[in-house]
């Protein structure tokens, strides 16, 4: 139901964020193997990247399991972790991703009047 | 509950050794080992370095490598401050003994968006203690969590894991937490760690600050409950265990001299035991430090070392005094055996004084310990703390065989044999020094008020200064009293007078027998004279009269014969 409501509003935000930022997104997630949360996290970002930055970003999924040399180097306390590391400022989402909402917002991808 | 249950609590529970200097002590052998434990206390009491110390120590000497998690100060801060009580901790993280990990959480950048855990703290320090083998965590503060992490539920259920997964990869951990209100941590962490709280307190009180640790709660082991105080200098945290002393300490019969030859007469002839503890106790300016001189001298000259806690007088004061009275300490000075350390009461707490004590005691291994003088360290503390003070310390020099002098210095009207640090059942041989004033001066009287374990002399005597050191004299009894310094003198002087008076009496009486005696003998003699020339006269008489008759005798017969008389 979440889906619902963001989509509308979205198809013309991306016109809008288009005109203004040209700047590329850069986003690491970093989750802690193939657990559900990391799956729902994963498909969450995918959703958003395709929706809203089709084109225009980079995304790398990490499994910290993996590489865990990285949840030093990166600062990772929580999973799953979602940096912005493009375009500043940097910022950090906890969770699964499912609060879409306030992803977008801080992802500076939706419109000033929404966010207030 | 099962882990002190009647059939386990046979077995002691394992401890894990800080290095921590006292701190071992007290709980009998450190933290429980493979077992998480709480260190709290307000900003500034040193948590972090208790931390720390737990994990350099014991990556150094006990070879355990160890993770330090920090949540409040970067590698680099840490590093800088540590170096400064010498932990090398660059080296130790290039030789993969300790491994600091500085999680950085910045709460502005931070946006929640759904379901999350801790896996990523869980992560990392999993990676950091499998590449390097630690047996050791410091996870400070972990607290700082809660104001990077909105919701709190989350992370309750995630800090018990973290303890869970810790407890289960058997690692010995301090976690350290701000003191909160009413609460011993801010957060309520102490619902999590079960087995072992420590609680650090700085405390001040009358502008003097005291470091203090306790053990709240240490489950499934004996422990001391006190507060202990503790001391960060530049070698760390040191606790001072003193109270934990019994007295089970093994004690000498071995005597050494006071330096003064006839207070040893005093003491038995011989002086002080080893290893025993002496008050002198008396008013201002009866030569309490001069005896302490004395032992000092005395201890320097038999070769051994003595500590001289100076808290009235500089150095150079004392050997400039004791010069005076002929007392070089100069030499032994020179060559080490003795050691002063001049400090101002006030300079520090009193458990602060206690902690430096111990630390130059077991530094320099003194065989005998001079305070002078310790009713200054009364301004610094309530009496039951200096009882207390006094008390372990005394407990500790006896334990180390130390000889320990202390002076005291009575104040004008307090009673004498009252000090009022109340320790006198501390002390071994109690030397009470006074000053009696009459005739218009001021004359210095010891005596040996006590002296535990030893025929000790119960006359009192008279302290003279000379020029030679300090000398005792006896004091004048007479019927007058006691009499000392000039009264005394003059006393004696009369006292040979009179002696004199009554020896030329005699001689006097003894001339004037011999004399009559001579009169008798002339008396008799004359008489004897007269009797002689009587004797005479009579025996002349006699002799006259016989020659008479046979004078007449003769001249009858020669008249017979001329007359031609008929003969019958």
């Amino acid at each position: 139901m979440d889906d619902a409501t963001i989509k509308e509003p979205t198809v013309e935000l991306e016109q809008i964020v288009e005109d203004i930022k040209q700047g590329t997104y850069l986003l690491r997630l970093y989750v802690t193997g193939m657990t559900p949360r990391s799956l729902r996290a994963i498909e969450n970002i995918k959703i958003i990247c395709q929706e809203h930055l089709e084109g225009r970003y980079e995304l790398e999924i990490i499994d910290i399991y993996q590489q865990p040399e990285l949840a030093k180097d990166r600062q990772i306390i929580a999973a799953p972790t979602l940096i912005k590391e493009l375009p500043p400022p940097l910022r950090r989402f906890i969770g699964d991703l499912s609060d879409k909402e306030k992803i977008l917002i801080r992802l500076d991808l939706a419109p000033q009047k929404e966010n207030g | 509950m099962q882990e002190i249950g009647s059939e386990v609590s046979f077995i002691p529970l394992s401890k894990s050794l800080t290095g921590i200097r006292g701190f071992d002590e007290i709980t009998g052998g450190g933290l429980p080992q493979g077992r998480p434990s709480l260190v709290c206390g307000s900003a500034g009491c040193g948590k972090t370095l208790f931390g720390m110390e737990f994990l350099v120590r014991g990556a150094t000497q006990f070879n355990e490598p160890g993770v330090f998690m920090s949540f409040e100060e970067s590698e680099g801060e840490l590093t800088k401050n540590f170096a400064s009580i010498g932990f090398d901790l660059v080296e130790l993280t290039a030789r993969n003994k300790v491994i600091i990990d500085y999680v950085h959480i910045e709460r502005s950048e931070i946006e929640e968006t759904g379901e999350y855990d801790l896996e990523g703290l869980f992560v990392r320090l999993g990676h950091a203690i499998d590449s390097i083998g630690a047996r050791r965590v410091v996870l400070d503060t972990l607290e700082s969590l809660f104001s990077g992490f909105p919701n709190p539920l989350i992370l309750r259920s995630e800090i018990r894991r973290l303890f869970r997964w810790l407890k289960d990869k058997g690692i010995t951990a301090v976690i350290t937490a701000e003191q909160g209100d009413g609460m011993l941590t801010r957060h309520g962490l102490e619902e999590y760690v079960s087995d072992c709280v420590i609680k650090l307190d700085h405390r001040v009180t009358e502008q003097i600050s005291t470091r203090r640790l306790r053990v709240v709660k240490y489950r499934g082991s004996l422990h001391g409950t006190n507060e202990y105080p503790f001391l960060i200098d530049e070698s760390g945290i040191s606790v001072l265990p003193l109270t934990s002393i019994g007295l089970d300490y093994k004690v000498s019969s071995e005597r050494i001299s006071t330096g003064i030859p006839r207070l040893d007469t005093m003491l038995g002839g011989k002086g002080y035991f080893r290893g025993s503890s002496i008050l002198l106790s008396g008013t201002a300016g009866t030569g309490k430090t001069s005896v302490a001189a004395h032992l000092a001298a005395e201890t320097g000259r038999s070769g051994e070392r003595c500590l001289y806690f100076a808290f009235e007088e500089s150095q150079d004061q004392i050997l400039r005094n004791m010069r005076s009275i002929g007392l070089d300490l100069e030499p032994w000075l020179k060559n080490g055996s003795l050691i002063f350390h001049g400090i101002r009461p006030t300079f520090y707490g009193l458990e602060m004084h206690l902690v430096k004590m111990y630390h130059l005691i077991n530094e320099f291994k003194p065989h005998v310990i001079i305070i002078d003088p310790i009713s200054n360290l009364i301004s610094v503390g309530s009496s039951a703390e200096v009882k207390s003070v006094l008390m372990r310390l005394i407990d500790f020099l006896k334990a180390n065989r130390i000889t320990s002098f202390f002076t005291s210095l009575t104040v004008g009207g307090a009673h004498l044999e009252q000090p009022e640090e109340g320790i006198s059942s501390l002390i071994d041989t109690w030397l009470l020094l006074r000053d009696i004033e009459a005739d218009g001066e001021r004359n210095r009287l010891l005596h040996i008020l006590k002296s535990r374990g030893m025929d000790h002399s119960n006359q009192v005597r008279e302290l003279l200064l000379t020029d030679r050191g300090i000398e005792l004299v006896d004091v004048y009894i007479g019927q007058g009293g006691v009499l000392t310094g000039a009264a005394r003198a003059g006393q004696e002087a009369r006292d040979k007078a009179a002696l004199v008076a009554g020896r030329q009496e005699t001689e006097r009486k003894k001339r004037e027998l011999e004399r009559k005696r001579q009169v008798v003998e002339m008396q008799i003699a004359t008489l004897r004279a007269d009797f002689e020339s009587e004797e005479e006269e009579y025996q002349k008489t006699s002799a006259q009269q016989e020659e008479r008759r046979k004078a007449i005798a003769l001249m009858c017969e020669k008249m017979g014969r001329l007359r031609k008389a008929d003969r019958v």
